[in-house]
């Protein structure tokens, strides 16, 4: 039974059609990518699988469950969690409470607790502090705890996303664009990265990139998007002697090492 | 862990403990002066009434901080909540309870549930604005608060039962100095706890970013009913002890002036700061007072005494100082910092804490 | 505006009474059209409301009210009915220079911070115009002293007088103009593309400080001709800026905030409302009614009758 089913998922924004009748079927532990030019689709679909827009026609399927029409926070809270072509960590927050902030569909007290700081409360939040730190450590960040998110560097504000995502405790961990505005040898840093998070936190990973070694490189599966339609799917050999891929993709390849 | 290591520990959770109980003997302390000062008449009487101005004031601006500073929105209609909250508590003890009982028990028992009534109703009307905050940000909520701050004046005003735009009189001089005291340590203990919780946290990421908080888990609406709900509860309180010194309240009274009030303070105070807020609150209420002062004083000059209404120039420097302090200094005094005594422990030494702590660890398993 | 009495119900139902409050709705609501434009044109352009415009609208009418008052006295025989155009010229001069003043002065540094700042520092303006007009000037009600000659005329039973007709003829030329300048000419089209994408603009060779200025002077000059309007027909005090602002922001909300043609539609729904209202109802209620429909469009429809839905990009 694969964990993520989507069926003739298709989304107009008014009369621009940016997704059509894409299907997907993946199964527990899988590692794929989606590729295409920009302005293909590819945030979008993700969008559509976490709850920020609602999909004109189609359904995903996570775990037996249909979240069309679920509430982003439900559908994050379940187990799908995403991160973001442009880094979104919560600026002025330090570091610690950037993840702590995504325990909140964890905690399990009542806002009575909270406001009189009871015992329960207490309770709770010396376990999200241990649980934030911990996950802090195994990245590294932890000695950057009370710093403010916007002081760190860019690829420590990139680790420290990926970190805010796992605190969720995700199942399906859906990547944009992980290695946006990195370096050769932070891109093979990362693929070892994405690799280790994947075998320690037993992930199943959608991955959106334009960096193609880091793609072939890591993908067990490869979907091609251009102007919102599927137009290739395959492993890496594949995909890379596809015509239709080479055609939509003229020229783009040599940016992406 | 050493001993050694178990002291150095606890030794920095003692040294805040030994700090938090060196408050709480400061608040005790105030506390009882709170009753010494009307008793033996320690200040004079307008010092008084001052003092529980103040009070009332930091109620507000604390509450309108968790709207306005930690949830980065835009209120404009607290002085509706101090509306209800001034006429609900006035209605209650002016007609619905006895108003014959023994002062003390007046005092002590029938002045605070009048007083929790208004904020109840405060609470329950923010629904109307919570809702659609949760399409809304920014300049539109002003607007719906703005709105819904003008329709609760001009309900009022077409109520002659309640004394439309005339007003309502007859209560009592039931806040005093303990009791202002006493609701604006709740206030802020309440609203303190709030903001250092799971809440508070879910309330300054949707300022940071609602979308990335809502796609972090956050349940947005949730966290914003929530955050209207105990803001305009406390803006209830605050005006249920304002009807009570004042002894007389109109609908007028509740415009968008004394929205411009309270945004001074929370803003001079520094957005995401309780202790901010009640900087802004005492420095705004002294400095209008000194202001009213110095134009009386200034008023007796004969030079001065031709120009008319001397008083309405205070209401040229407010809206001057706020319109100098957005250009040259936004992030008020505090900005967003908050004073140490006000953070809990966890949240100011946990990081550090745990790091010490795992520190000890290692270095006694490698002993 | 002065309060209304409830008219007599006999007299209410007569067709006469419809045409009356007919012409009084125009009359009203052709002052809320023209100060709305205001709103909706600084909104469009800086996305900010800018909640000092009332004011700056109750400014007008006072500057209308010196200026013509001291043109009669010095013109008194000969050229008197140069003095109308006159003292309309004059109000929109210098009142587009207090627009561009403000601008300049309080708005302008604030661009790149946060949108509270900005929010609040118009808020203070706002105020400060109130009380700095309440201090200087006094808080007896004022009244712009007749500049057309009051000649009278009846249609069914409505009665009506010359200069009513003329200013109802001014209100709807302005808009016209506004129009053409707005969408016919490269100006208006600047502001328009500023609306859109305030960042590509400059990049284009427009000059973003330039369209911006002219953006206040206009929306300042076209509530001018209103407060001339108004203070000719209604009497003036320091707070009415409060009240008209606030109906001529609700109608520019209705209309769809930052479209102009839909503030000039809103004015108008608007000043119907309040007059028949008031006119089959009763005065007190007006306020709740505007705020009330404001309330229901901020909530159900944001985008007001003619706006268009916004749509987020994550």
């Amino acid at each position: 039974m694969p964990i993520l089913q989507i069926k003739g998922l298709t989304h107009f924004f008014g009369g621009l059609r940016a997704v059509f009748d894409f299907n997907l079927d993946l199964e527990l532990g899988e590692l794929i990518g989606i590729i295409g030019p920009n302005g293909a689709g590819k945030t979008t679909i993700f969008n559509l699988i976490t709850g920020v827009y609602r999909p004109t026609k189609g359904n995903i399927i996570f775990d037996g469950v249909n979240l069309v029409g679920k509430e982003s926070n439900w559908i994050i809270a379940h187990g799908v969690v995403r991160t973001f072509q442009n880094i979104r960590l919560f600026k002025e927050l330090s570091v610690l409470d950037n993840v702590r902030t995504a325990c909140y569909s964890q905690i399990k007290c009542s806002v009575v607790d909270a406001l009189l700081h009871s015992a329960r409360f207490h309770q709770e939040e010396e376990r999200i502090l241990n649980e934030a730190m911990e996950l802090l450590s195994l990245f590294n960040l932890e000695r950057l705890a009370d710093e403010k998110s916007k002081n760190l560097p860019y690829g420590l504000q990139r680790r420290l996303e990926i970190v805010r995502a796992l605190a969720n405790h995700p199942k399906l961990l859906l990547l944009d664009e992980p290695a946006a505005g990195m370096n050769p040898s932070e891109i093979s840093g990362l693929m070892e990265l994405i690799q280790w998070v994947k075998e320690k936190f037993n992930l199943t990973i959608i991955l959106i990139e334009h960096q193609m070694r880091l793609v072939m490189g890591i993908c067990q599966r490869i979907k091609v998007l251009d102007f919102g339609e599927t137009i290739a799917e395959g492993s890496p050999i594949e995909i890379q002697q596809n015509p239709r891929v080479i055609e939509a993709y003229l020229g783009e390849e040599e940016h992406g090492d | 862990m050493t001993t050694k290591g178990i002291t150095q520990l606890s030794g920095l959770r003692d040294k805040f403990k030994k700090r938090q109980w060196a408050l709480a003997l400061a608040l005790v302390f105030l506390f009882a002066l709170t009753f010494l000062i009307p008793r033996y008449g320690l200040l004079n009487e307008y010092v008084q009434l001052i003092i529980i101005y103040i009070g009332i004031n930091i109620i507000m601006a604390v509450s309108l901080n968790m709207v306005n500073g930690y949830m980065g929105d835009f209120s404009l209609g607290h002085a509706g909540f101090m509306l209800i909250g001034a006429y609900v508590s006035s209605i209650l003890t002016v007609w619905v309870f006895p108003r014959n009982w023994n002062p003390i028990l007046t005092s002590a028992i029938l002045f605070p549930i009048a007083v929790t009534a208004g904020g109840l109703a405060a609470a329950l009307a923010s629904l109307i604005v919570a809702f659609p905050s949760f399409k809304t940000r920014g300049d539109y909520l002003a607007l719906v608060t703005l709105a819904f701050n003008m329709i609760c004046v001009s309900v009022v005003q077409n109520i002659e039962a309640i004394g439309a735009g005339r007003g309502f009189m007859g209560m009592k001089k039931l806040t005093t100095m303990p009791w202002v005291f006493i609701w604006a340590l709740i206030a802020i203990w309440v609203i303190r706890s709030f903001v250092y919780s799971n809440f508070g946290r879910g309330t300054v990421s949707i300022r940071e970013d609602e979308t990335a908080a809502e796609l972090v888990g956050v349940n947005t609406r949730h966290v914003k009913v929530l955050t209207f709900v105990i803001s305009s509860f406390f803006a209830g309180i605050g005006g249920a002890l304002f009807a009570h010194i004042l002894q007389f309240i109109t609908p007028n009274t509740f415009q968008l002036q004394k929205n411009v009030d309270f945004l001074v303070m929370v803003y001079l105070g520094g957005m995401g700061s309780i202790g901010g807020s009640i900087l802004g609150a005492v420095t705004y209420t002294v400095i209008l007072e000194l202001l009213r002062e110095a134009l009386t004083i200034l008023g007796t000059f004969p030079i001065f005494a031709s120009i008319p209404s001397l008083e309405v120039w205070r209401w040229v420097l407010a809206p001057l100082l706020l319109i100098l302090l957005m250009i040259y200094r936004n992030q008020g005094i505090m900005g967003l910092r908050e004073f140490g005594f006000l953070v809990p422990f966890r949240d100011r030494f946990g990081a550090r804490f745990w790091l010490k702590r795992r520190e000890l660890t290692n270095a006694n398993s490698s002993n | 505006m002065a309060a209304i009495a409830a008219t007599p119900s006999k007299l209410r139902g007569t067709m006469s009474f419809f045409f009356q409050q007919l012409l009084n709705a125009l009359q009203v609501g052709s002052i809320y059209a023209l100060v709305s434009i205001g709103y909706t044109m600084v909104y469009g352009v800086l996305t900010m409301i800018n909640f000092a415009h009332g004011d700056v609208f109750m400014v007008s009418s006072y500057i209308a009210f010196f200026f013509s008052t001291f043109l009669l006295k010095i013109a008194s025989q000969f050229a008197s009915f140069l003095a109308f155009p006159i003292t309309v010229f004059a109000t929109i001069i210098l009142t587009s220079f207090l627009a561009i003043i403000i601008e300049r002065l309080a708005y302008k540094p604030l661009r790149s911070a946060p949108r509270v700042s900005a929010v609040i520092t118009a808020l203070s303006v706002g105020i400060l115009l109130e009380t700095l007009t309440l201090a200087l000037i006094g808080p007896e009600p004022r009244q712009i002293p007749p500049l057309i000659l009051k000649v009278g005329y009846n249609f069914q039973g409505a009665s009506f007088s010359f200069f009513q007709i003329l200013i109802l003829g001014v209100s709807f030329l302005c808009m016209l103009i506004l129009d053409f300048i707005v969408y016919r000419t490269k100006v208006g089209m600047a502001m328009r593309a500023i609306s859109f994408d305030k960042t590509v603009v400059p990049l284009m060779g427009v000059p973003i400080d330039r369209i911006i200025t002219v953006t206040f002077a206009l929306g300042a000059a076209v509530a001018a001709v209103g407060g001339v309007i108004f203070g000719s027909v209604y009497s003036l005090d320091p707070y009415m800026g409060i009240r008209i602002g606030w109906w001529a922001f609700i109608a520019a909300v209705l209309g769809g905030i930052g479209n102009i043609r839909g503030a000039m539609i809103g004015g108008l729904f608007l000043g119907g409302i309040e007059v028949f209202v008031t006119a089959y109802a009763a005065s007190s209620y007006r306020d709740f009614i505007a705020f009330a429909i404001l309330l229901l469009f901020l909530i159900f429809k944001p985008t007001g009758i003619l706006g268009k839905p916004q749509i987020k990009k994550v």
